[in-house]
């Protein structure tokens, strides 16, 4: 078992083995630019990405003409909801989405706010799960677009996507849906779930960092995306730019090992996530963060109460996790994705997230399970909110002296 | 995030983890902080007939570099007279920690915690508590 033992497979995963070794060739044999359409280099990097395509779309139920390559999930999210707003204008300038999207999202919205769009932020409830009543309630004559991610990065947490696609085209709007968690880990099928647009990206699933993709939709109805980067016409001309065989070879491979290993997969991590679960909340004053039953099968975001989160990673530091504490982000605000589910700070400060992979193994999780009650016991006995809380005094009631 | 060695030393083997008895007159107790912040700081001082303080106690909710604050501030108290404890600065606690600028408050609120339980054991003790001049927000 290696030491530290990386269990943040949301942040990232570790390329497979089998990726790499689909990709070698691509570097100094099969070096040449996928657009030379004059000579064999060219030729042969073509057929590289032609059938990486294949695989990509083969992975979410989809027609290779509707993959469009980009650098990344953060990129495809920038096209999908950027080249909508521009394209549709003329039908309306309305956007919903929700407040625990990740920040490709957030952030672009906000950018398509500054350009006249209206953006409805829709709350969650406490399990992380949108209102489809207020979803419909949102919905406007106006309304072009519905972004709502597939799976939750930080909670793991799974919309109801197939309604939440019904509601939007009940009103004319695109559904669109960010699925870089969710895509090779649970089945994701275009057309069943009545996805329009869809980004998604190599590195949360075994493949290479820098090359993700956004699915457009080609039939019933044919959506069309203003491309964000001009210059060539590359990729039907929504997205110019040289591709990245390499990486777009990798990505083909780790789809297609997901589309063949992602079921018993699945099974595996569920089971091995539902112990380091149950361990775990064997201590008093733990609580899971979102729905659990409507959850990604590798992802625990547990809170314990009264120790804080970077104070607790600093105690398991041979174990790699993240923490929604305001100290391992940049500013001094706890996760906006807890806040939105209502827990208070001192909660949101405490959570740590358990993002398995397919590398994990269950020495690693049982290694994992000693070292976090470890590191909770040795915090709680330097806590005075703990001691606190055995003495039966409720904190909530107490006059903080802040500074 | 690296932290500095004796962070990392400090939250390792903290020293004078604990609770003093803050019904006894000659215990000051200072709790600052609040949970919402992600830092809450509990210092107690014991203190002799001569104004010396004979023990420190600390218990903090906080990151690694806060835990470290509290825990070198109690190392500093013991021994000091109530005079040279209040002039303790956060400053010299960043320098002996390494602190890096997005910890310092951290420090700051080791310094709070050390004044609040001095100002507690003065006000018990019939004594105004002191001002601060320091302006925090």
């Amino acid at each position: 078992m290696k030491i530290p033992v990386y269990l943040d497979n949301n942040a990232t995963t570790p390329m497979d083995p089998r990726v790499l070794e689909a990709m070698l060739p691509y570097f100094t044999e099969k070096f040449g630019n996928a657009a030379s359409r004059n000579h064999a280099f060219g030729w042969a990097a073509e057929e590289g990405v032609d059938y990486a395509r294949e695989q990509v779309a083969q992975l979410i139920g989809a027609n290779e003409k509707e993959i469009i390559f980009t650098s990344g999930a953060t990129e495809a999210d920038n096209l999908g909801i950027k080249g909508v707003f521009e394209m549709y204008q003329d039908k309306g300038n309305h956007i919903i989405t929700a407040v625990t999207e990740h920040k490709a999202v957030l952030d672009t919205c906000k950018h398509l706010e500054k350009q006249g769009a209206k953006v409805t932020y829709l709350p969650v409830k406490e399990d992380g799960l949108i209102d489809l009543k207020e979803l419909e309630a949102a919905m406007t004559p106006q309304t072009i677009l519905v972004c709502i991610m597939y799976g939750n990065n930080e909670i793991g947490v799974i919309q109801p996507v197939k309604e939440i696609s019904a509601i939007a085209h009940k009103h004319g709007a695109l559904f669109m849906t960010d699925a870089t968690q969710t895509v090779g880990k649970i089945p994701v099928n275009v057309d069943a779930d009545g996805i329009d647009l869809m980004a998604f990206t190599g590195h949360k699933m075994y493949g290479p960092k820098g090359v993700g993709a956004l699915y457009v939709r080609r039939k019933n109805p044919r959506v069309k995306v203003t491309a964000q980067m001009d210059g060539g016409g590359h990729e039907r001309g929504m997205r110019s730019g040289t591709l990245n065989v390499a990486g777009i070879v990798g990505f083909g491979k780790a789809a297609e090992i997901c589309r063949l290993e992602m079921d018993a997969e699945a099974k595996r991590l569920a089971a091995l996530r539902n112990k380091l679960q149950s361990s775990l909340l064997e201590l008093e004053e733990s609580y899971v963060n979102g729905n659990t039953e409507h959850r990604l099968p590798h992802v625990a975001n547990i809170s314990f109460k009264y120790v804080e989160g970077e104070g607790l990673m600093m105690a398991m530091k041979d174990l790699a996790v993240s923490s929604g504490s305001a100290c391992t982000s940049a500013s001094l605000e706890p996760s906006y994705v807890l806040k939105s589910l209502g827990l208070s700070d001192d909660l949101a400060h405490s959570s740590i997230r358990f993002g398995l992979g397919r590398f994990t193994t269950e020495e690693e999780v049982d290694y994992a399970i000693q070292v976090t009650k470890k590191a909770v016991n040795h915090l709680r006995d330097l806590s005075p909110l703990w001691e606190m809380f055995k003495e039966g005094i409720d904190l909530d009631k107490v006059e903080w002296v802040e500074h | 995030m690296a932290y500095s060695d004796k962070v990392i030393d400090h939250y390792t083997n903290p020293r004078n983890v604990g609770t003093l008895d803050k019904s006894k007159n000659n215990v000051g107790t200072g709790l600052v902080g609040a949970p919402e912040c992600g830092d809450v700081m509990r210092l107690q001082i014991e203190v002799d007939s001569n104004n010396v303080i004979t023990d420190a106690k600390f218990k903090t909710f906080g990151c690694g570099s806060a835990i470290a604050s509290s825990s070198l501030a109690t190392e500093w108290l013991k021994g000091k007279s109530i005079d040279d404890a209040i002039a303790i600065d956060n400053m010299d606690i960043v320098e002996e920690l390494a602190l890096p600028p997005v910890k310092i408050h951290c420090s700051v609120l080791a310094e709070d915690a050390i004044k609040a339980a001095i100002n507690d054991y003065r006000v018990k003790n019939g004594l105004a508590p002191i001002e601060s001049e320091k302006n925090h927000h």
